[in-house]
């Protein structure tokens, strides 16, 4: 039985469709990434998955149960380790622990036990004495882990499990999470707009833009699916276009243009690079900047969103502003 | 239900006690509340003669001008001579108004903080959370309410000579009722608001005119004839009285049973009814769309 199946799940917020008809399963035992930008519906897919939203449209259904129909039943073998951190901050790790056990009815003597467990897994038995607005905020987001792990649920959601941590804390919660898969035999889902956080982790990604999976499966397919290296050249400001030019050199397979920017997907870059070049300066034109990339990830993402990352920036605004409105709405 | 209700009430009252400042304030607020209205707004001090005018007349006729002053004062603060007693009595039923407006707030920084998402994904009942709330606010102004009655005292509350423990436990019981009532009200009002603007805003609105459309500090029989039947309706009155009743319970005077019986009751009535709306329409407010 799969663990998460979804049939064309679609949430709308007034006039923003935030998730758009996506259907995907998740098997047992994996770990599953939504990977995606800001603002492009995978919290509003946790949302609907974890039951604190209804979907206006499709269903889902965690271990053959509907998050609608059968909400606590879900709630029972889920956890959910939110984006924000929301562990309290004026009790001290340990009494925020007990809290939480009693919200999942976990019995007294069972609970001790289990919290020393997922508190030495995050290391924070030390720290489990003191007030929680004395902690660091990889600290608390270890906390907010080891919360979502005290009924063991068998299906854990993590919601941008790394956002805003340092470098270091970041590794160090990578490791908890492989731990976790390893040795509860647990399934993951969760959310990143980390390449090399889904790279590290996932056994399988879809890629969310705009609310609709542009592509799933996993990464390694993903990287071979893209047929080939990526060569990057731009030209300078205002020159013609040469996109029908490349496309009929040998080994192109693709060519993608934006303004004076060209990605050129070819079969072998190492030997394509300099006929390229040489074609181009054949036309009186310079080439003002080139790189040849072998496929990441990040490729892929490029690939299907079609979105490169200057471009994010350039539009950090109106991302901002559509979160913003999701939010307002979602309250 | 009965586990996570306590878990999170504990919860709720360990964020309370741990505030160093706000215990503080808790106990600094009363003092400056009885100073300012008790001591300061003396009203029966209006209406007594100067000593001056009164030597004019001879002793006998000063008895009978005592006589009727002690008569009019009675009936307009119900046997009660001075304001400090009449005024104490009511501000334990005010203070129970505003820490019940903090039921509300503490819901705003939950949402706020994202706590009220890890409350909805667990696999508790709704109610609990709202029973919660509640019941830690209850707390919250039972306490204070001791504090106050015990600062009143200190300062002079003049009880009667007949007061005993039972008087003692009506007027806790009146005061619990009127703050379930009031809490569930506040909880029910706020539980939609997403901001700490809106809250105080809505709060104060409410506020100010449940406190004073009630003989909590002022005779309802002396306010203007078409804000008398507000007060008469308003439950803080109805607690107000009873707490008075029970603090002036003398030897010489019978006690109203009939009176207090309806008092009891209307507050009954109201924490009962208060506490099923809050509790609907806080789940409704929950489960989103």
């Amino acid at each position: 039985m799969a663990v998460i199946e979804t049939k064309d799940l679609t949430k709308v917020f007034g006039k923003i469709v935030a998730v758009d008809r996506i259907s995907f399963t998740v098997e047992e035992g994996e770990i599953f990434g939504f990977l995606g930008p800001n603002g492009a519906g995978k919290t509003t897919t946790i949302n609907m998955l974890t039951t604190l939203m209804n979907p206006t449209e499709g269903t889902a259904k965690i271990f053959g149960m509907d998050v609608v129909k059968d909400a606590n039943k879900v709630r029972n073998v889920i956890g959910l380790v939110p984006q924000d951190l929301t562990v309290d901050e004026d009790l001290t790790g340990m009494e925020n622990m007990e809290l939480q056990a009693s919200l999942y009815h976990v019995p007294k003597d069972i609970a001790k036990k289990r919290i020393d467990e997922v508190l030495s897994l995050v290391e924070l038995k030390e720290a489990a004495k003191r007030k929680v607005e004395t902690y660091s905020g990889g600290m608390r987001k270890r906390l907010e882990i080891a919360q979502g792990l005290i009924h063991h649920p068998k299906l854990l959601f993590l919601d941008e499990p790394t956002l805003g941590l340092d470098v270091q804390t970041r590794t160090v919660i990578w490791d908890y999470i492989k731990k976790l898969k390893e040795e509860h035999e647990m399934t993951i889902f969760m959310t990143t707009h980390y390449m090399e956080e889904a790279d590290a982790l996932c056994d399988r990604i879809a890629i969310i833009d705009y609310g609709k999976i542009k592509v799933s499966g996993k990464p390694k397919e993903l990287k071979d699916n893209l047929g080939g290296d990526i060569i990057e050249l731009a030209l300078p400001y205002n020159s013609r276009d040469i996109t029908e030019a490349i496309a009929t050199i040998p080994y192109v397979l693709d060519v993608k243009r934006k303004s004076e920017t060209y990605r050129i997907k070819v079969a072998k870059g190492e030997e394509a690079l300099p006929d390229i070049i040489e074609r181009i300066l054949k036309m009186n034109l310079k080439v003002s900047k080139v790189s040849l990339t072998k496929p990441t990830l990040d490729q892929v993402y490029l690939e299907y969103t079609g979105r490169s990352l200057r471009e994010t920036e350039g539009s950090r605004e109106e991302v901002w502003r559509a979160r913003r409105n999701i939010r307002r709405l979602r309250r | 239900m009965i586990g996570e209700t306590y878990a999170l009430t504990v919860r709720e009252v360990k964020k309370w006690i741990r505030e160093p400042i706000l215990l503080f304030m808790m106990i600094i607020q009363p003092v400056v509340w009885l100073g300012l209205f008790g001591k300061a707004f003396n009203l029966t001090g209006l209406v007594s003669i100067p000593p001056e005018i009164l030597q004019q007349f001879p002793p006998e006729v000063t008895t009978q001008i005592a006589v009727i002053f002690n008569e009019i004062i009675g009936r307009i603060f119900g046997g009660t001579m001075d304001y400090f007693t009449y005024m104490a009595a009511g501000m334990l039923s005010v203070i129970i108004l505003f820490t019940s407006m903090f039921s509300g707030m503490s819901v705003i920084w939950d949402r706020r903080f994202g706590f009220l998402n890890k409350l909805l994904v667990a696999p508790i009942a709704r109610g609990s959370i709202v029973i919660a709330k509640v019941s830690s606010s209850v707390i919250r102004g039972m306490f204070q309410a001791a504090l106050v009655f015990s600062i009143a005292f200190a300062l002079g509350l003049q009880i009667g000579d007949a007061f005993n423990i039972f008087d003692l436990v009506g007027i806790f019981a009146g005061l619990f009722l009127l703050s379930i009532g009031l809490s569930s009200l506040f909880l029910a009002l706020t539980i939609r608001i997403k901001s700490w603007e809106t809250h105080g805003a809505v709060v104060n609105l409410i506020n100010l005119p449940l406190m004073f459309a009630s003989n909590a500090l002022f005779p309802i029989k002396q306010m203007p004839s078409w804000l008398q039947p507000i007060a008469n309706i308003n439950p803080i009155s109805y607690a107000s009285d009873l707490v008075r009743t029970f603090i002036l319970h003398s030897s010489s005077v019978a006690l109203d049973i009939s009176k207090m019986t309806l008092d009891f009751e209307v507050l009954i009535g109201f924490a009962v009814s208060f506490s099923l709306i809050g509790i609907i329409l806080a789940e409704k407010a929950l489960r989103k769309s």
